[in-house]
């Protein structure tokens, strides 16, 4: 059985991929199944996502995105909060000004293009710290059942009796809000359905005959959470932090708007609305572009993890 | 059903006590108390904060504070606002039935608009009208609620002035049912975009799953309409599982009308909450949390009342 396994191990090892393990020494019958079983749908998964043409598409889109906004130091026309003493009100587009300038006159396809960098890293960093806490919380619940289960999963009930903008603004109306502070109070109440996602996962994979088989051969808890559950739910996280992700976009968008969020001398997609919702009626791009942006950007994120669902999922057709 | 609705009711005051403890120590410990804005104030001595402090019972330990406050509302008295003067019960009282009406209608548009979109995209399935409402569905998903607002009110309110842009009534004309339905159109369909897509998506892939059952072949085999079979026997079915997936979005309706009533003036409290957020208010903080939580929990209560309804298969114990 095993020399199959690992001449299919050697040849895959060619193909570049995530989370694959070293092959090290003293691996046990539990990781190796695990390995190869995790591997052989990968190539799959990849040419079925490939057919996920919305996602495709999605992502290549996104890919734009982030590129342009990480490139936005060299390449903003102007910098994002210098106005331009030519024009101090919000002007149309003009060929100086390809977005028109906002209320005070500073260019907004550069503020666009900065802005992009902290909208899509609070909602990348934020839903990273999401991750964290929710998997953790989730596999020590699933896992160790009982009453650390009941308890950790009424105080998901009780997170989740909020809603998540209320405790936000009532955090940031006290505490000025930078946008450290911010990914982290978002990845804070972010983290609950992940946990339950988690947990179900859990509850059902540690009745299986390879963790038995683990447990049978003596390794500790620690490890077979990690080296052969986790590999186990990383389809059902990775889906669950994509869409996070794009949820937490719109929760720090909202707080900016409501002048709760990254304040306006940073530009964000969601504080350059703020803006624009006084002059909006006389200059609609002011609105229309930053919405726009943030919704595309979005929009490729929920795509992206449609397809990942979609080709992850062997039970989804 | 009696002894159940007992028991999850018993089952749901640990949480509401949780929420009241998690609410009430959120707002004791983050730094900046109630008085910092009378502090600022050059004209108040220290002599004078001390007996304002008294005077609210700010000067006692937090515990005391909190069991105090707890007391209180227990008997009706959920203190009094900072803002003016008034009972915080009948601030909340005065605005809960605008939010109630707001998210009643948001919800009766989301869920026509769903379960329209869910059946025929499933009976429809692959066709242009499918990959249409899918992607329209995706894009109400990934809107901000209050861009999507702002764009409602720039086309329909400025440029078209086909609805009033704000306000629940004419304030020259007075309260009035057609001048209500008017106002509310806006605002509620802003409210209820975002939920479109989860629950007609949901609705889509539930009927195709319960389409290819035998209990609706069987019905076609003994020749009955396509319609019928479709809306009253697989439709049914489908909707079932749905009722979960709604209860899941009841705090996003908090969310949304936090930011839909801040957009249109809706004198609701979420208009009340954000108000509440400049002066500082807390007990109208407080109170509005608690009463959020405990509509929410209520909320999850009778969606789960619900799926008995709609399953006689599933029995209460």
């Amino acid at each position: 059985m095993s020399v199959p396994l690992y001449d299919q191990d050697d040849t895959r090892k060619r193909v570049p991929g995530p989370a694959l393990p070293p092959a090290g020494q003293g691996e046990d019958a539990g990781t190796l199944a695990s390995r190869t079983r995790a591997r052989v749908p990968g190539s799959r998964t990849f040419r079925r996502f490939i057919r996920h043409r919305l996602a495709v598409t999605g992502t290549a889109l996104l890919l734009l995105i982030v590129l342009l906004s990480i490139l936005a130091p060299w390449i903003a026309p102007y910098n994002p909060s210098t106005p331009d003493l030519n024009a101090l009100t919000a002007t149309g587009p003009t060929g100086a000004h390809w977005l028109g300038t906002d209320d005070i006159g500073e260019d907004v396809l550069s503020r666009l293009l900065y802005g992009g960098r902290i909208s899509l890293g609070i909602g990348v960093a934020s839903a990273l710290i999401s991750l964290l806490i929710g998997v953790t919380v989730g596999a020590v619940a699933g896992w160790f059942g009982g009453a650390v289960d009941t308890l950790l999963m009424r105080f998901v009930d009780l997170m989740l009796c909020f809603p998540a903008l209320f405790l936000l603004l009532i955090i940031f109306a006290l505490v000025p809000a930078s946008p450290l502070i911010i990914v982290l109070f978002l990845g804070l109440f972010g983290w609950m359905y992940l946990a339950r996602v988690v947990r179900g996962e859990f509850l059902s994979l540690k009745e299986r005959e390879f963790v038995q088989g683990a447990q049978a051969l003596g390794v500790g808890s620690v490890r077979i959470i990690v080296r052969h559950l986790l590999p186990n739910v990383a389809a059902a996280v990775i889906v669950t932090s994509t869409l996070n992700i794009a949820y937490t976009m719109l929760g720090e968008a909202a707080l900016d708007f409501l002048g709760y969020g990254v304040s306006p001398d940073t530009p964000t997609w969601g504080n350059m609305l703020t803006k624009a919702s006084d002059h909006y009626t006389d200059q609609p791009l002011l609105a229309i572009a930053p919405g726009l942006t943030i919704t595309v950007a979005i929009l490729c994120i929920n795509f992206i993890g449609d397809g990942l669902r979609d080709a992850l999922d062997p039970r989804v057709q | 059903m009696g002894t159940y609705i007992v028991r999850r009711s018993l089952q749901a005051l640990p949480l509401l006590l949780g929420v009241a403890i998690l609410t009430f120590a959120l707002i004791q410990y983050l730094p900046g108390g109630p008085l910092t804005l009378i502090a600022r104030s050059p004209h108040a001595t220290p002599a004078q904060i001390a007996n304002i402090a008294h005077n609210l019972g700010l000067d006692q330990p937090g515990y005391i504070q909190f069991f105090h406050w707890l007391g209180g509302i227990l008997h009706g008295d959920w203190g009094t606002s900072y803002n003016d003067n008034r009972p915080v019960l009948t601030d909340i009282g005065d605005r809960l039935p605008a939010t109630l009406v707001l998210m009643g209608s948001g919800f009766l548009i989301s869920l026509t608009l769903a379960v329209t979109i869910g059946v025929l995209s499933a009976i429809w399935r692959y066709s242009p009208f499918d990959y249409l409402s899918t992607f329209f569905s995706f894009f109400g998903l990934s809107m901000p609620v209050f861009w999507f607002g702002l764009m409602l009110q720039l086309i329909f309110a400025y440029h078209l002035g086909w609805l009033p842009a704000a306000d629940a009534y004419d304030e020259r004309v007075g309260p009035s049912l057609l001048s209500g339905l008017h106002h509310i159109i806006l605002p509620a369909v802003t409210l209820g975009i975002t939920s479109i897509a989860g629950w007609s998506r949901y609705l889509r892939s539930s009927l195709i799953e319960t389409i290819g059952m035998d209990y609706v072949r069987t019905a076609r085999a003994k020749g009955l309409g396509r319609g019928a079979v479709i809306w009253r026997h697989a439709v049914r079915n489908a909707l079932i599982p749905l009722v979960t997936v709604i209860a899941l979005d009841v705090p996003g309706y908090f969310t949304g009308a936090v930011v839909v009533e801040v957009i249109y003036s809706w004198p609701g409290m979420g208009r009340l909450f954000f108000d509440s957020l400049g002066t500082r208010d807390y007990p109208v903080q407080l109170g509005l949390l608690v009463i959020s939580a405990f509509l929410i929990v209520l909320g999850n209560l009778l969606a789960d009342l619900a799926y008995g309804l709609l399953d006689p298969r599933i029995t209460y114990r």
